[in-house]
């Protein structure tokens, strides 16, 4: 078999360092995510006029179209017409495409928790005089998470595997790293391979960060 | 001093209450029997406006509320007055016993939350069940919650508390400890209470004065002596007699 095992463990090295600009992109795309579908789903919820039409044409397009391409027409196509976006950067606009397509996903998981929150208890806060917003913060949105918690994960972890859509505009994320060194040596296996590898490896700590969280905030499910 | 007049509620196409007039006394415990779907519940209901009536006026302590003209102000004032204990309890389920009943002192009366704790940790001893102060909901039983839910409807110092059937989703051997809770708080408090209930026996013993509901109307009212011992409506014998023969 033609595997290179020394040039693959040489590899690491190259690539690593990558992981950090993965990383970063994942989690920032994780805040911004969490943060825009909590608004989209409750303005889904409470069936805002005009607002939550939008929102719905929002979620259709972005679930019915394949990221790269989203990504693609933002980075390419939509600067040309609107010249506020020619200064995004790759980075940036990476993050910005998975936020817009992950929200749509995740945006209707949320709503589906939401609205699992049994009435008796929203009658309860109105009955003692608790404001939309404050049961919507202090008991709906808290119990909402727990029971979202495992898909919310699987979303985080889509996150991060898109990330290597990055390179596709010019990230040098660790796929990049990976593909040019393959490319100069003509490796491309062993370049996937180690790839994979981190990917696999980064998936699995963050599966175990959320089997930790499950734990935690289920004392009360 | 609680006055309702005219009130109507009306879901669709069905009315379920229809015109019902009363006042109810300052400190008075009231008891509401009736066959299920008489309108009970929602005759509590409307009194905090979780149904909301489509015709009638409520005067509670000085607020005037129209039903046809009633604002969200209105509501919260109307709220502010009453707490209600729920059929099937209603705890926060992310909260503990004793944060479910800090929610609404640091929430909605912006105590600070040494003092609300302090109220609780009293409130929970009352009911008998400090030791529970940290437990989850999930974690008590149908019992210990609803007495969870009566020191909760407590901390929001109303003047007027209402039940909502407090012992009709627990099993038989529970529900002597929460009616228990429940005839020790007609003892020591002079709060206004209206009660809806399927216990006579309690009924009996805790009321000032029974409403039988039935069809959307109170049909009959009158001291427990006069609705159990000496009534001639032999609609109300029947119905009295079906729930103790069950």
């Amino acid at each position: 078999m033609n595997f290179d095992v020394l040039w693959f463990v040489n590899l690491f090295p190259i690539v690593l360092p990558a992981l950090e600009l993965t990383i970063n992109m994942s989690l920032m795309s994780l805040v911004l995510t969490v943060l825009l579908s909590v608004f989209i789903s409750i303005i889904r919820h409470f069936r805002v006029w005009g607002l939550s039409q939008f929102f719905g044409v929002y979620i259709t397009f972005f679930r019915a179209t394949p990221l790269v391409a989203q990504l693609f027409i933002l980075y390419f196509g939509l600067p040309s017409i609107i010249p506020a976006m020619k200064s995004m950067s790759a980075f940036q606009t990476t993050v910005l495409a998975l936020t817009l397509n992950t929200s749509a996903f995740m945006a209707e998981t949320l709503r589906a928790a939401i609205e699992s929150v049994d009435g008796g208890q929203l009658e309860a806060c109105y009955s003692m005089g608790m404001t939309r917003y404050q049961t919507m913060v202090r008991v709906v949105l808290p119990q909402a998470f727990v029971v979202a918690l495992p898909s919310l994960g699987n979303q985080f972890i889509g996150i991060i595997k898109g990330t290597a859509l990055g390179f596709t505009v010019g990230l040098a994320d660790i796929m990049a790293k990976a593909k040019i060194a393959a490319a100069l040596d003509l490796r491309f296996f062993e370049a996937y391979l180690c790839v994979t590898l981190i990917y696999l490896v980064s998936v699995v700590c963050v599966e175990k960060i959320q089997g930790i969280l499950e734990r935690r905030l289920q004392k009360f499910c | 001093m609680i006055t309702i007049e005219h009130l109507k509620v009306q879901f669709g196409e069905t009315v379920v209450l229809k015109n019902v007039d009363i006042q109810i006394a300052n400190g008075e415990v009231v008891v509401l029997i009736g066959p299920s779907g008489s309108g009970k519940s929602t005759f509590l209901r409307c009194l905090n406006f979780l149904v909301r009536p489509v015709e009638g006026k409520i005067t509670l302590d000085g607020v005037v509320v129209d039903a046809k003209t009633v604002s969200k102000r209105e509501i919260d004032r109307m709220r502010l007055k009453t707490a209600m204990v729920f059929q099937n309890y209603n705890l926060l389920k992310n909260k503990t016993a004793i944060q479910n009943i800090m929610e609404p002192m640091v929430t909605v009366q912006r105590m600070n939350k040494k003092e609300a704790e302090a109220v609780a940790v009293s409130l929970l001893e009352k009911v008998g069940l400090l030791h529970k102060r940290d437990a989850y909901p999930k974690e008590l039983s149908g019992g210990q919650q609803q007495r969870i839910g009566i020191a909760r409807a407590l901390a929001v110092n109303a003047n007027v508390i209402l039940f909502d059937e407090p012992t009709s989703s627990l099993d038989p051997e529970l529900v002597g400890e929460v009616l228990g809770v429940i005839k020790q708080l007609v003892a020591e408090h002079n709060k206004t209470m209206l009660i809806v209930t399927h216990e006579m026996k309690f009924a009996r013993e805790v009321a000032d004065r029974i409403l039988f509901l039935e069809d959307g109307g109170i049909t009959a009212m009158g001291t427990p002596q006069e609705i159990f011992e000496n009534c001639s409506n032999e609609r109300i014998k029947r119905f009295i007699n079906t729930i103790n023969s069950n």
